[in-house]
């Protein structure tokens, strides 16, 4: 087992690596740094100048590896717009989407289970199939129209909920929360369901095919020929087996949730990291751009580790066949 | 060889009419209407030039004075008479919901295409050739995987926005598109048809093809392609109306299909300006089509996926 | 034993799948019963019947095949007319089912003594200590060395003869006095297959079980049945004691049956084929179902009504049965 969590962490750092490369040929090849960073007055001194400064007259092999040291302690230079430290522009923002991806996460989580189970359970019975058609609109209806909806019939027409903006926010420390106060709440619920309600969607069928492929196993045919009752069938023998291939695609799910916070952010003007990088793109800010895509991966192959952990827990049959194997 | 086609011809419309397919196309309501108004919608983006009262891109045909009049009602002003209503430069919606859907869709099908070729290409190669080069493919796959395909188009829009001078974005813009969506979209190809090589492969048929001396590329697209196109199928239909989605997110935030070559979702981004000040059509009628073109999408793939039955993974 | 009410009596039972071609029938009007410490082996080609048989006994049939007439009797009481939980209790408790593949019929995340635990406090009022213990004797009474050890492995853990030893003792602690044993050796190793046979064979005399085995192997039946029912295209083509049908039967489908298989007992003789294959449900000829094939057929046998056990003999669904005084008679 511990071999395997070694090969899988060593597999992690190879995909940051990869990003890395793609994030360091964004700052080197797209529009040229120097260009970027002097103003129009500029001679050919400053030029050469600054390029021995920036270590551009190094081989590319150089290069990458001094932006790795940096990118790994943080440093990925200046937004080219505004001028400020890129890190320190992201960790200002990165409350704001920590705070939205986790509400909705969960949401997205719990709903989608409790909802795939129970469709799957009463395949045939009316209100299942109210709501897997339902679902099919939810899948068809982009993130930004479910915001627009929303937006439309609570804020215009009802006018409960605030339409943009985080409300007002905690100072903690190096963290801001809206959890504290009213209408950073209020401000919170709109873009939680906008972001969690389109991956609820997609986990709740995803649980849904999964749960009703294994009612079809054999195992559970020979459960109901033992007399055992529904309740057990559906949550012991049939939800465990669920569990596992959901796991890998919930996992993938909840890391999109931080991608798509980039839509629910614009659509709310949510002043949160996804805001930030789509105004990066617009702009072409290449730092920002690459400092973002930095953070994501982190975060992504983060929530993979967890979930190939998770395996462990639930599979006996993988925790067998690594120690054993070993290879 | 071209005797017995001639004997089988007559009969193949009847034959594909009494196929198991068209059955349970038949018979299955929710298909049929959605093919229908997938059909519609199509014609009515092919023939736009010929359908749309309005060219919404001739600023000569534009009266200012047109601007936003309700639906179905006639202008105040001039009496000029919108079924749809007209944006803030008085363009008509209904034609401009037309021209936008022709890109909306050319842009899907487009990228879709493109992921398809590639993926299956691709797919192939690493399910047939095995080794090296499948470890390189698959390995890309994966990391790819790691990543949302909406995150990997804005970052391929993104870096190929730097690319290109400035002064040719707009033009450039749509290729971009089907560039970052195709290319964020091939991984479910190549996986699929990845899988249904490595099983074809070792079949007797195909072991038989080898040891007659047939070339790895004659064989894949003879012997195994034949056999991975339904679960394709399947995919690029529910592929086609992510794309769709996928374009008009793209457009919605501002980096997709330009306000000069407005595609659906760049008509939204516009509407979503006047939902505030209660002209609610010039958003409305461009999010109802984009809804209904995907959700009929989806509907299809749906229908098809399960009268295939394909076991996708 | 003959005074007895028979554990099972499933009586002119028919099961029926509608489909957009018309109403199949993968059992057709079948009768027999089933004593306690008896076997019963039912014989046939794939899609002749015999599963589904069972599956409308234990009341699992998959939608859309359903029970449309006849009666199925269990120690005398009528259970096809049972539903949902009525149905359940009785599973497991009064009957139990053996299913064909060891590998796929356990829950490859549950240990072996949870499935065995929850199996009997479903069905019978112990503790959870006494339950334990019960799936120890149970592991132990299939022939697993070390039960006691071994009682909270995963499946996965065990051999494939041994998780079919595991499946018989699930589908025996809670003590049924019916067990419907679908193809229980066809997925095991030819070693292993004999064990498993007379493992069953044991119990059955021991606890006096009735026991339905589902097999197409005549070798299994031969080894280990005490009667035999002989399907073919969803109804009974044969029912006799074992010895009998396979030493002198009496429907040419038995008897083409017997000489295509490879039994010790019958020695060099070359295997023989019956021409043609097996009618498709949706296509069956007029009159008897193998007629096409039979080499004894005349136009009797291609009239409707076609022949049932009733009708005839009472041993073989057949106008022109074999070795018998009649027939004997008639080919001299």
């Amino acid at each position: 087992m511990l071999a395997y969590i070694i090969r899988r962490v060593l597999q992690s750092i190879l995909v940051l690596f990869v990003v890395g490369l793609v994030a360091f040929a964004m700052f080197r090849f797209v529009g040229d740094p120097v260009d970027n960073m002097l103003g129009q007055e500029r001679t050919q001194a400053d030029i050469e100048r600054l390029r021995e400064q920036l270590g551009l007259d190094q081989p590319f092999v150089v290069q990458y590896w001094r932006f790795l040291e940096q990118a790994a302690q943080g440093n990925f230079g200046l937004s080219y717009r505004q001028g400020r430290p890129v890190s320190e522009i992201l960790l200002e923002r990165l409350p704001a989407t920590l705070e939205l991806a986790f509400v909705s996460g969960l949401m997205a989580l719990l709903g989608g289970i409790a909802l795939g189970i129970f469709t799957a359970i009463r395949r045939s019975g009316i209100s299942a199939n109210i709501i897997m058609t339902a679902s099919l609109i939810g899948v068809s209806l982009p993130t930004f129209l479910i915001g627009i909806l929303l937006i439309y019939v609570f804020s215009v027409e009802l006018g409960w909920l605030p339409s943009f903006g985080r409300g007002e926010v905690t100072r903690i420390g190096g963290w801001t929360t809206g959890f504290l106060t009213e209408s950073g709440l209020k401000a919170l619920i709109l873009p939680a369901i906008t972001l969690g309600l389109y991956q609820m969607t997609l986990i709740m069928r995803l649980v849904r095919t999964e749960m009703l492929e294994v009612l079809r196993m054999d195992y559970i045919r020979f459960a109901r020929a033992r007399g055992i009752r529904e309740k057990s069938i559906n949550f012991r023998h049939a939800l465990k087996n669920t569990l596992v291939p959901v796991i890998t695609i919930t996992g993938l799910q909840l890391g999109s949730i931080i991608a798509f916070a980039i839509i629910t952010e614009t659509v709310f003007q949510w002043p949160g990291v996804g805001l930030l990088f789509i105004n990066a793109i617009q702009f072409v800010d290449i730092p920002v751009m690459a400092a973002y895509l930095m953070l994501i991966s982190v975060m992504f192959v983060g929530i993979n580790l967890i979930v190939d952990m998770l395996y462990f827990a639930i599979d006996p049959r993988l925790r067998v066949d690594r120690t054993a194997g070993g290879h | 060889m071209a005797d017995i086609q001639q004997e089988i011809r007559p009969s193949r419309l009847r034959r594909a009419w009494d196929s198991d397919l068209a059955w349970s196309f038949r018979h299955a309501p929710v298909a049929v209407v959605s093919a229908f108004v997938v059909l519609v919608l199509v014609i009515g983006a092919v023939l736009a030039p010929l359908i749309a009262p309005h060219n919404p891109f001739d600023p000569a045909t534009l009266n200012l004075m047109n601007g936003f009049t309700p639906p179905n009602q006639a202008n105040q002003f001039t009496g000029d008479y919108f079924i749809l209503g007209t944006d803030d430069q008085g363009r008509d919606v209904f034609s401009t919901i037309l021209y936008g859907m022709r890109i909306s869709l050319f842009v899907g099908f487009a990228a879709v295409l493109l992921a398809m070729v590639l993926g299956v290409a691709l797919g192939l190669l690493a399910g047939y050739l095995g080794g090296w080069t499948e470890t390189i493919i698959m390995r890309v796959a994966d990391v790819q995987l790691t990543f949302p395909a909406i995150l990997v188009a804005m970052l391929i829009f993104g870096i190929a926005k730097g690319i290109t001078p400035p002064e040719y974005r707009d033009q450039m813009a749509i290729w971009v598109l089907i560039l970052a969506i195709g290319l964020s979209d091939w991984v479910q190809f190549a996986r699929v048809v990845r899988g249904a090589t490595l099983v074809e492969k070792n079949r007797e048929y195909v072991q038989a093809a080898r040891l007659i001396g047939r070339s790895p590329f004659a064989i894949m697209l003879r012997h195994i392609l034949p056999n991975v196109l339904n679960p394709v199928l399947v995919i690029a239909t529910i592929s086609l109306a992510l794309a769709i989605i996928a374009e008009a997110t793209l457009s919605f935030l501002g980096v997709g299909a330009p306000p000069t070559k407005p595609s659906l979702g760049t008509l939204i981004r516009i509407g979503q300006e006047f939902m505030f000040s209660g002209e609610w059509w010039i958003l409305f009628f461009p999010a109802a089509t984009l809804l209904a073109l995907a959700l009929s999408i989806n509907l299809l793939g749906d229908w098809l996926r399960d009268a295939l039955n394909p076991r996708l993974r | 034993m003959t005074e007895k009410t028979p554990v099972l009596s499933v009586r002119n039972l028919v099961v029926e799948i509608p489909t957009r071609h018309g109403i199949l029938r993968p059992v057709d009007n079948v009768s027999y019963d089933i004593h306690a410490g008896e076997i019963l082996g039912v014989v046939g080609e794939s899609g002749a019947g015999k599963s589904m048989t069972g599956n409308a006994v234990v009341g699992l049939l998959d939608r859309p095949a359903r029970i449309t007439s006849g009666e199925i009797l269990l120690s005398g009481q009528h259970i096809h007319t049972l539903k949902g939980e009525a149905l359940r209790r009785l599973r497991g408790k009064m009957m139990g089912m053996i299913f064909q593949d060891p590998l796929t019929s356990l829950n490859p995340l549950l240990t072996v003594g949870d499935q065995l635990t929850e199996t009997i406090q479903e069905h019978l009022k112990v503790g959870q200590t006494e339950a334990r213990n019960r799936a120890i004797a149970a592991l132990e009474e299939v022939g697993i060395p070390a039960a006691r050890s071994r009682i909270d492995s995963y499946p996965h853990e065990f051999s494939g003869g041994m998780r079919q030893r595991v499946v018989i003792a699930l589908a025996l602690c809670a003590e049924p006095d019916l067990v419907i044993a679908d193809e229980p050796t066809t997925a095991l190793d030819v070693s292993v297959q004999a064990q498993i046979v007379a493992l069953l064979k044991r119990l059955c005399r021991e606890k006096g079980v009735a026991v339905m085995l589902v097999t197409h192997d005549m070798g299994v039946i031969a080894e280990a049945a005490d009667r035999v029912a002989v399907m073919y295209a969803g109804r009974l083509a044969e029912l006799g004691p074992v010895r009998e049908v396979l030493t002198a039967a009496h429907h040419p489908y038995t008897a083409g049956l017997m000489a295509s298989t490879p039994l010790a007992s019958q020695g060099k003789e070359r295997l023989r084929q019956i021409p043609g294959a097996m009618p498709r449900l949706g296509n069956l000829p007029d009159g008897c179902a193998f007629h096409p094939r039979c080499d004894y057929a005349q136009d009797r046998c291609r009239a409707n009504p076609g022949p049932t056990l009733d009708t005839c003999d009472g041993r073989a669904a057949c106008w022109f049965p074999l070795n018998t005084k009649q027939k004997d008679e008639v080919s001299a």
